[in-house]
């Protein structure tokens, strides 16, 4: 179990912001951190990580103390047992894929574990080669690969595959889930896409301005009524049309514009910017093949 | 012709530029990642050299080590070295007088790489000397060499420094520079042209060298 309970004054775009977190995450779980940028997200990762000292408070990591202001204990980075992955990748331009694997391994720790790591992220094809001539979903796998090669009790991602495509982000949502299980960590993401949380993350923290606003599953947090949908959809509104008594909202959804009729009650609740969930449970779908 | 104090020059410049690595890498590492309100003092410190007429430098270096002062003289008794017109008394004032030239491509080379790469190895539990022999210094290469050759290069162009510490002790402290000086002063040009020639194409080559790897022109060797 997890227990952060710290304070720090932070300077960010907006001025001083008081971030003032407690936060309990079990063992085993995938937690989200989710919220506005500038919200204390990523310096809530990296005051677990040691990068970071927090003004007061405590840190325990399964009965361990890692932070605690009132008895002077402050774990150096090292000797916390945690993986990293950063929004830049961080990988060492100098070393090959295997290299910056293997730098990650200390030595007591036995050599297999490389191999496994790159037959299970796939980067056989690309082994020896240098970080900078790898595309993004590449490096990405690279960086989580070598985080797990350090065999940490806990993850952390910031804001992993925010530069990538949908396609490379629905595979490596795939890769994270696997290593998550396969090496029974304690996973903690930061994240802005609600599709995303809702398929990876046992629990979701929304932030606001330093302080937690909502946390439990990612469906009860993301919406108020609870919808028990056949099938639906996340999108952000793009137009909303008054035609005769009732209005039809432009909805995107991925790619695709969907165009959605609301009454007037429901239009009070919503604006163009928003994000919504598209749900329906009254029709039974019809399915066609696409042919490409 | 007399090639002493051309050897003597290079003598020199080589133990001046190992000398110069070995305490501006730590010093460099330590004035790209400090906050500590000393750091523009240290700075200016270091800096001081590029402004600073070499015969002050030399001035002080003269006073501090002479046997009739406190350090110069417990330096003598205690430890029985003699710096003021001495090789030893030439390598301290040239490592004072070329630390800006070490020291700044390296600071520089250290505060392009992205933070995330010490924090990256810091968590995979790399003490900082790891980190900076491991991660950091591999990727500032092109600095390194710039740092060594800018060092190597100015110590073999000072003139002042040595002429005040050194003296023209022929073989000890008799360098290229003040041989130039020595010559013409006794008319004796074709002397001094035959040392300056030699500076004049060593210094081009060198420092041409620096310009053709750091701008890619020759390819580095290929994995």
């Amino acid at each position: 179990m997890i227990s952060i309970q710290i304070a720090k004054q932070l300077n960010g775009v907006e001025g001083e912001m008081n971030l003032q977190l407690n936060l309990t995450i079990q063992q085993g779980q995938l937690v989200t951190l989710y919220g506005d940028s500038g919200a204390g997200k990523t310096s809530t990762l990296r005051m677990l990580a040691g990068l970071l000292n927090p003004d007061s408070g405590k840190i325990t990591v399964a009965d361990k103390t890692w932070f605690d202001s009132d008895s002077g204990i402050n774990l150096k980075p090292q000797l916390r047992n945690i993986g990293f992955v950063f929004q830049d990748y961080a990988l060492f331009p100098h070393l090959s894929v295997v290299e910056n694997l293997t730098f990650a391994i200390n030595d007591k720790q036995n050599a297999s574990l490389v191999n496994q790591l790159i037959d299970m992220m796939e980067l056989g094809s690309f082994e020896n080669i240098k970080p900078d001539k790898l595309s993004g979903g590449q490096k990405q796998r690279v960086a989580l690969a070598r985080a797990l090669a350090q065999q940490p009790e806990i993850l952390l991602l910031d804001e992993p595959l925010s530069a990538l495509d949908l396609k490379t982000r629905f595979k490596l949502q795939d890769y994270l889930l696997k290593a998550h299980k396969e090496f029974g960590l304690t996973t903690l993401l930061i994240s802005h896409d609600i599709g995303e949380i809702s398929k990876l993350s046992d629990t979701v923290f929304v932030l606001k301005k330093g302080q937690v606003k909502k946390a439990g599953k990612p469906e009860e947090v993301f919406t108020d009524q609870k919808i028990s949908g056949k099938f639906k959809f996340k999108g952000e509104v793009l137009k909303i049309e008054q035609e005769e008594v009732v209005y039809i909202v432009s909805v995107l959804i991925q790619n695709e514009i969907v165009k959605v009729i609301a009454r007037r009650d429901e239009i009070n609740a919503i604006a163009v910017g928003d994000q919504v969930i598209v749900a329906s449970k009254a029709f039974n779908p019809v399915i066609y093949k696409i042919n490409h | 012709m007399d090639w002493q104090p051309l050897i003597l020059t290079f003598e020199l410049a080589v133990v001046t530029t190992a000398i110069l690595l070995l305490i501006a890498i730590p010093l460099a590492f330590w004035l790209s990642g400090t906050r500590s309100r000393i750091k523009p003092v240290i700075e200016t410190l270091v800096s001081m050299p590029l402004v600073l007429p070499p015969t002050v430098l030399g001035f002080y270096f003269l006073l501090a080590f002479s046997p009739n002062n406190a350090f110069g003289s417990w330096l003598n008794e205690w430890l029985g070295i003699k710096l003021v017109f001495s090789f030893g008394g030439l390598v301290i004032a040239s490592v004072m007088y070329s630390l800006p030239f070490m020291v700044h491509p390296i600071q520089s080379g250290l505060s392009t790489i992205p933070e995330s790469l010490k924090e990256a190895a810091y968590i995979m539990g790399k003490s900082k000397t790891a980190t900076l022999i491991k991660v950091l210094l591999p990727n500032i290469k092109p600095a390194l060499l710039t740092g060594i050759v800018l060092a190597f290069a100015h110590t073999v162009g000072e003139f002042g420094v040595v002429l005040m510490i050194g003296g023209n002790i022929p073989g000890k402290t008799k360098v290229a520079s003040i041989a130039i000086y020595d010559q013409v002063e006794a008319l004796n040009y074709a002397a001094a042209n035959f040392y300056s020639l030699i500076l004049f194409i060593i210094t081009f080559v060198i420092l041409l060298s620096v310009y053709l790897i750091n701008g890619g022109y020759i390819k580095r060797m290929p994995r």
